[in-house]
This record gives C-alpha cells, structure tokens and sequence, in this order.
C-alpha cells in the first residue's frame, strides 16, 4: 500500500470480478473507481465486457465514446485517444469497450501492452470483468494484483464466486509467478430485512464458504438503481447515502486504512464480530 | 506376485581388490565388502518379468545402487542354454547393475556381450526378508505411501486427482469442487463437493472429514448422494468406508 499522503509509486491493477452476472461489478467498478479518485488518486476504470458494455452508461459517458478498449489493444487508436476523462472527478478516466465486437478481438499481449502503458500514468487500474469465466473475464483478471470478488448473499452467486477465486489462484500472472494475489470479498445488494427473515445467506455463512478477508458490504438500495440509471456513481451522485459511504469506506480500504466493516442496519456485537474478520485466503 | 519374486534372493559379498603389478609408484588397494542382491529368474519368463516390474513400480528404490547377482542355475536347467542371454537382458534393460552372474560358467558367456559378468563371485548368502526391511541401513528401504498435500480450500471448479495415494486437504472443498484419490481422502474442513476415493486401492479406501455437507461420496465402485444419507449426518466429522459391498457413512463425533 502506499504511504500515507503519498502518491503511491506503484500503480494497482485491481480486477472486480464475480463470475455470476447481475451482482453488480459494473456498478462497484465505477463506484470504487470513483470513490478511489476523490480520495485524490489517478484511475482508470476499464470496461473489458466487449460487446455488452455497460460501464460508460453507469459512469455517463457514453456519448463521448470515440475509441475503445480494442481499438487500442489491436493498435488503431492510441491510448490517450481511447481514454475518457470524467467530468466530475478529474483524475477519474474511463477506458470503454466496443459494443461492435466480441470478447475474441482482445488478445493476452494486447492487454498486457495497454495495461503496462496504463501503469506509467495512473494509481488505480480498475479492470471491470464481464461476468462467466470465459476470455473475458481470465483477460480482466490475468494481469491483476489484487481482485474484488463481487458477491450477492445468494447461494448461487457464492459458488461462482468460489470458482473465480479458484481462478484467480491458478489463471493469473500473479498466480502463475507463484506469487500472492490478493482477493477481498465485497457483498452486494444485502438486504437486511430479508437477512434478519432467514431469507438471504448470513454474512458470516458467504465469509465461512469463501474463506477471503471482507472488503464491504453494500446494502441493496435504490440509491444505487438511481445513481446507475443517472450515469453517476453513487460516490458522487448522492455521497451522503448509506451505499457511498460503504463504497468509499471500501475504497479507503484498499488504500489501506483499517475502518471497521459495518453490517447495514447492524444489530449490536455484529460489528465487532465482523471487523478483523480474516480467514486464510 | 512379490512372494514368487525372490526365490532365490539372497545377498553375496564381493571383494574388489586388484592387482597389484610392478608399478613404479605405490599402488595403494583396499578392500571393501558391499552388498549385492542375487535375483533366480525362472521360466516363464512373461510371469516373472511381470512380477519384477510389480515390484520395481511398489519398490522403486529397492534396487537403486545396488549391485546384483544373476543365478542362472534355474534358466539353465529348465530353458536351455538359450534363454541365459534373454534373462540377462532382460534384467538390464530394467535398469538393474548386474554384476555378476551364479549356476553358469565362463564359457557358457564366451563370446556374448555379457562375458565380462564374473561368474566366481565369492560371498555368504546372508538370511533376509525381500520386503520388509531395508537389506542394509536405508538406502533400499521401500518408499512411503505417498499422499498429497493440499493446503488451500478446493474451490469450486477445481478437481484435485492423485491417483497414487491419498489426498488431504486442509480447508474445505466447496460446492463444485471434485478430490479424487487413489486412496483414502481426508478434508479437514468441510466437504461440500465431491470425494471419490478408492481409485487404486479399492474397497480398502475411506474418506474422513470434518464437516459432512458433500454432494456425492464415493469408494471403489460405490457413491451416494446427500439424499441418501438424510439429515442425521450433515454437518458432522464422518467417515466413509466400504463394508462388505457397501458404502458406510458413520459419524466421528
């Protein structure tokens, strides 16, 4: 991590990824990106779900899309060209996708050269993984150095995310060195109420089965629907609600600061329960 | 089979010692007693080559180092004159040092590339069983069973197989996730996927974990499902055995 009120002389590649579809690594990808910009760093947020991209539209910016994340891997376009600088946070940049093309126009060496290109200049490389373990999802993560592992408390979306953190212990370049990647687990779209019912998986019982150190917990909450229909993440479009306030606690996470993971609504001693909370990875 | 396997299998000592001619300089000589194994073949030659390799593939380091002695008494006798050279052969092509060779004389090798074998080897039969201990100190001892050590959870997707021994896995194996083992699997940690075991040493295998929330179990040819064990066993320490053609599941706790 960076030291305190530096700029960090390592950049980050930081992949948020989940495997199942619909969690929300489109939305904590720009909220974490944008949470991560406010706190003063440069970063990238790169969408790499070619051909349903979606991270302009939740970040705003889909009007200016000119090139994209293939144009500039295949050479085309150069990477200044393809980069959108947002217009609310100005160390906060974009690198789309092409919704023309599929996840086969991107290849290993390309990303690999507009990752390292990218590290020159910036902080924070968000890479926002498509969902499913195909091309897409090993490319966002294969020159990652630490993942958010993006989870619903549902049972189907904890057993994809187990086998993408099977993935990212065995497909990454990191893996691969034989060197450690780091992987924290955010959970989104928790519901309390429905949790307190018995009706959604504890958060104890995700952390239990996935066994990562716990990066968040994002509430399930309409701010979050409006912040993404507006194109503003959530961060920036509405800072005081409950869900800005988890993502940029998370954020300042990764940057290192220890802050006490809070349950939305948390009953008494569920806090103290959680925090520290870090099974073997 | 291993107990056929040396009928004839005793140790032989031999000297080394050289000559030591007219040298100008002082040829410094000394002697030294090594071990050597002295292995019979017997024909059929297909029955006890494939005992050896039985026994090279369990033993590997057995015969590593170590010189050996052909008793060619039994070749000659029951396949002729002939058969000496295959038997030789095929001894060396196992990567056996055969050094010497017993029940043929010299001029029975004249002329064969194995005429160099010293055919008057002095020594004492020494009394030893093949298998059970080490012939001397620990260079031959039989190596362990392997077993494979995996020391992260088993997530899912992934498949964990090792086919020569057990697998044991420290942390759980998730929902999806497959251990395969040639013989016992132990997860200390909850088992929630699936574990086969059994795969080489059969109905002797079992499978031992700390929390039983698995799909499937498996021994040898048998599995079961979770419908199949009910509620009472689910998330319980339990061992799985096969039990007289059937799998067993029995809690530990």
């Amino acid at each position: 991590m960076a030291g305190e009120g530096t700029v960090s002389e390592m950049s980050k590649v930081v992949v948020v990824t989940s495997g199942k579809g619909g969690v929300g690594k489109t939305t904590s990808s720009a909220s974490l990106g944008a949470a991560l910009a406010q706190e003063g760093h440069k970063v990238v947020v790169i969408d790499f779900d070619v051909g349903l991209r979606n991270l302009d539209l939740v970040m705003g910016a889909e009007r200016r899309v000119v090139f994209d994340l293939v144009n500039v891997v295949q050479g085309d376009a150069k990477l200044p060209q393809a980069l959108i600088r947002d217009k609310r946070v100005e160390t906060l940049y974009l690198l789309p996708a092409s919704q023309t093309r599929d996840k086969d126009a991107l290849t290993e060496e390309g990303v690999g050269r507009v990752i390292d290109d990218l590290r020159e200049s910036f902080d924070w490389i968000v890479c926002d993984s498509p969902a499913g373990i195909e091309k897409g999802a090993t490319l966002a993560m294969r020159f990652a150095d630490l993942a958010v592992v993006v989870t619903n408390p549902e049972v189907s979306s904890v057993r994809d995310s187990d086998r993408i953190i099977g993935m990212l212990d065995s497909k990454t370049r990191r893996a691969e060195d034989g060197e450690r990647l780091e992987k924290q687990l955010l959970l989104t779209r928790y519901d309390p109420a429905r949790a307190a019912r018995g009706e959604m998986m504890k958060v104890e019982d995700v952390l239990e089965i996935l066994a990562i150190p716990l990066l968040g917990i994002i509430a399930e909450s309409p701010d979050v629907l409006t912040a993404s229909n507006v194109g503003c993440p959530v961060t920036l479009h509405n800072p005081a609600s409950a869900a800005a306030r988890a993502y940029r606690d998370a954020a300042r996470r990764l940057l290192g600061e220890t802050i006490a993971v809070e349950a939305p609504q948390a009953r008494r001693g569920l806090m103290s329960r959680l925090f520290g909370r870090k099974a073997a990875a | 089979m291993p107990a056929q396997l040396y009928p004839g299998l005793s140790t032989a000592a031999s000297a080394q010692a050289a000559d030591p001619g007219a040298a100008m300089a002082t040829l410094r000589v000394r002697g030294r007693s090594i071990m050597a194994l002295v292995i019979a073949p017997e024909p059929p030659f297909g029955d006890w080559f494939a005992a050896l390799d039985e026994q090279l593939r369990r033993t590997a380091g057995f015969f590593a180092d170590r010189p050996v002695v052909v008793d060619l008494a039994a070749v000659l006798e029951n396949a002729g004159r002939d058969a000496v050279p295959v038997a030789l052969e095929g001894i060396e092509e196992r990567g056996l040092r055969v050094i010497g060779a017993e029940g043929v004389g010299p001029n029975l090798l004249a002329g064969t590339r194995w005429a160099r074998l010293a055919t008057s080897l002095h020594g004492r039969d020494v009394a030893q069983a093949p298998r059970a201990d080490p012939p001397a100190g620990a260079a031959a001892a039989p190596p362990p069973a392997p077993s494979l050590l995996v020391d992260r959870p088993v997530r899912s997707g992934q498949s964990v197989v090792f086919e020569d021994g057990d697998i044991i896995v420290v942390g759980a194996v998730a929902s999806g996730a497959e251990v395969i083992a040639g013989g016992s699997v132990h997860v200390y940690g909850p088992l929630r996927g699936r574990a086969l075991a059994g795969l080489k040493t059969g109905a002797e295998a079992r499978i031992f974990c700390r929390r039983l929330e698995a799909e499937l179990v498996g021994v040898d040819q048998f599995y079961r499902t979770a419908e199949h064990w009910g509620p009472g066993l689910h998330g319980r320490a339990v061992q799985v055995r096969c039990d007289r053609g059937a799998l067993q599941l029995s809690a530990l706790d």
